[in-house]
């Protein structure tokens, strides 16, 4: 299969949680923008970063692009099927193309139900095999491809560390044979050492399924290491999409200069030697977001235009998309 | 430069229904005058633990302090009576802790929480309290401390609550601040914003500053010292320097190996730890790094090793010599 075909097609994506006032007579009297016009396509057998500060609106991408919430203004299309389509047999397929794997393995896990029954219920759904038994088996299977041992089909959730938790989370995600997972902080509960064998992992089912990510997370580093794309989002925004290698070595936008200057470099001399960025202040809130670009009133080098005229989307270089004014 | 807390053999347990957790198996170390100590490892390593041991916070029962001591200038704050430890606690040893959401009280006024350790700890009356509150809270970066001091803690931000979490602290101006993974819960920009702020409280104040982490880049930055952890002992001790260039220990080496760079440019495979961390309801009797260590010899399954130097300034708990793959 063609390598650039893009398997997910997101155009000016929108979400608005309504803010509700009274009680007999309730009226809405604003909305949080968490996601506010997001546009952006992933290739078969890519990873895309979605990175951003926590209140930035990248979880909510993320669920809105699978249907999880309604979506307010946009399309999202995956593998050709879009999600607006209500028609039962559409959403089917889409949940059947697209899956998750959530932050917090604690939680994502049901944990009256055992190993088998979680692993086995896309199966079940998508009717995907005509018994349980050979459904058992295929539990086994994805159990042993994500590196846990296939006895342990009768278990219970609270039996298993974080780590291994996380595990049981991927193979539910495969189980329906996805072409498309999100990643919603897949790592970031889990210690060191365990995250790198989480991202093994996930890179070593990457190349053996040709699956798509968009993987979601706050920790830039581990974002250069897995990503092949990357998007840096701002208060509902994305502010800079660029290729891993330009982004990390060459961002334009100041505030992915900011927030890369602020990751910690585990090497003291190097680490010392850096000129940090320092922003000052907080995210806005997203109910009512700052006019003109949303990143002036925190911005190093804001002009007066910034704080009027919202900045285009461009493309300065090949593949390098940024929003703002100085560029 | 001076010791100013020297830790010796901490040991300290939990009675649980299901056993013994042992959460600090024997720890020593020291901190100077005006230094600043990271202690750093995975959860479940027990760096919490020997903090709170030294405080005198943890509950007893379940939790037991079986051995050991922790001087501070003269005086062995495991064997003080609670009265006179409360006259060091908060005066003389501050703490920060990890989570600013829920380590201020929410019904009372940031100015209520600011002023009370100064009128109980310096006897300041309310309106001097006052002043030095706003005083402080200048100083640690909050706009308008003067009016900010009614407003109550659901009005911060996480990095303002943190901010206001460090001027509680060194509003009595102590000579040790422990940090409890003070960044931890804050995004990226924030945690520079904060790591500047202890960076020049540091510089100005001239205190000693202890910072409990998991995080391994933001120790690089910050520390002079770096204790590693895992199961509640110390594998390896070194200036910080030599901690990140010459690692001695598999386990820091691993650690290192495992974490992704934002500064690497060609990518390659994270070197995973294999297996799960340890089991704390077993007492370690061996090195407790053994079941997943790559040079693993039979020694290290039968005895444990002691923390030796190697180095000046540089100490590992391992019976193998990392560049060669051999016994020490």
């Amino acid at each position: 299969m063609n390598q650039n075909q893009s398997i997910v097609h997101i155009d000016g994506l929108k979400k608005h949680f309504p803010v509700m006032h009274g009680i007999v007579f309730e009226r809405q009297v604003g909305a949080v923008r968490a996601v506010d016009g997001l546009t952006f396509e992933i290739h078969r057998g890519e990873t895309l970063g979605l990175v951003g500060e926590s209140g930035c609106g990248k979880t909510t991408a993320g669920r809105t692009i699978l249907g999880l919430y309604p979506l307010t203004e946009g399309s999202v299309k995956i593998d050709g099927h879009d999600i607006n389509n209500k028609d039962s047999e559409n959403i089917l397929a889409i949940r059947r193309k697209a899956q998750m794997i959530f932050q917090d393995p604690f939680a994502s896990l049901n944990p009256r139900w055992t190993v088998n029954a979680i692993v086995s219920e896309p199966m079940r759904v998508h009717k995907l095999f005509p018994d349980q038994k050979t459904r058992t088996e295929k539990v086994k299977e994805l159990l042993t491809l994500v590196g846990m041992s296939s006895r342990l089909v009768n278990r219970f959730p609270h039996e298993f560390s974080g780590g291994q938790r996380q595990r049981i989370g991927i193979a539910r995600a495969l189980a329906p044979e996805p072409l498309f997972i999100v990643c919603d902080e897949p790592i970031s509960a889990l210690d060191v050492s365990i995250q790198a064998q989480v991202v093994n992992l996930l890179e070593d089912l990457q190349d053996r399924f040709n699956l798509s990510y968009l993987f979601i997370a706050h920790d830039l580093s581990m974002v250069r290491h897995i990503c092949d794309r990357v998007a840096v989002m701002y208060l509902g925004i994305i502010v800079e999409l660029a290729s891993r290698n330009d982004l990390y070595e060459t961002p334009l936008h100041p505030y992915s200069q900011a927030l890369l200057s602020a990751v910690p470099i585990p090497d003291p001399r190097k680490d010392r030697a850096r000129n940090r960025i320092i922003l000052t202040g907080d995210v806005p809130s997203p109910l009512n977001p700052p006019s003109g670009c949303r990143f002036h009133p925190r911005c190093p080098i804001a002009i007066d235009r910034c704080s009027v005229d919202e900045p285009e989307w461009r493309e300065i270089a090949s593949n390098h998309w940024v929003s703002c004014h100085l560029v | 430069m001076d010791k100013i807390l020297q830790i010796n053999n901490l040991r300290t347990i939990f009675n649980t229904p299901e056993g013994i957790v042992h959460a600090v198996n024997g720890v020593s170390f020291h901190i100077s005058e005006g230094e600043t100590l990271a202690v750093v490892g995975e959860s479940g390593c027990g760096k919490t633990v020997t903090m709170l041991s030294i405080l005198g916070l943890i509950p007893i029962p379940p939790g037991e302090i079986v051995s050991g001591s922790a001087y501070y200038h003269n005086k062995d704050l495991l064997q003080l009576p609670e009265e006179e430890l409360e006259r060091i606690r908060g005066r003389e040893i501050a703490m920060i802790f990890q989570d600013p959401m829920t380590s201020l009280n929410p019904v009372l006024t940031i100015g209520r929480q600011l002023t009370e350790p100064l009128t109980l700890h310096l006897g300041f009356d309310q309106q001097k309290a006052i002043q030095r509150a706003v005083e402080m809270l200048t100083f640690v970066g909050i706009p308008d401390a003067e009016k900010r001091l009614d407003a109550y803690p659901h009005q911060f931000s996480g990095g303002m609550r943190q901010r206001v979490m460090i001027a509680m602290a060194l509003g009595c101006a102590p000579s040790i601040a422990i940090a409890d993974e003070p960044t931890t819960a804050l995004d990226v920009t924030i945690q520079a914003q904060i790591i500047e702020l202890v960076i020049r409280l540091r510089e100005e104040l001239g205190m000693a500053i202890l910072w409990i982490t998991h995080d391994l880049g933001v120790v690089a930055g910050l520390a002079e010292r770096v204790i590693v952890m895992y199961s509640g002992l110390i594998l390896e001790e070194a200036d910080v320097y030599n901690l990140y260039e010459n690692p001695c220990h598999p386990y820091t080496t691993a650690l290192l190996g495992a974490l992704p760079r934002v500064d690497y440019t060609r990518h390659q495979r994270l070197d995973s730890i294999p297996g799960a961390p340890p089991n704390l309801l077993i007492e370690p009797k061996h090195c407790p790094f053994a079941p997943r260590c790559q040079f693993v010899m039979d020694i290290c399954r039968e005895q444990m090793p002691q923390l030796e130097l190697i180095g000046s300034d540089h100490q590992i708990a391992c019976w193998v010599d990392i560049h060669t793959g051999k016994s020490r």
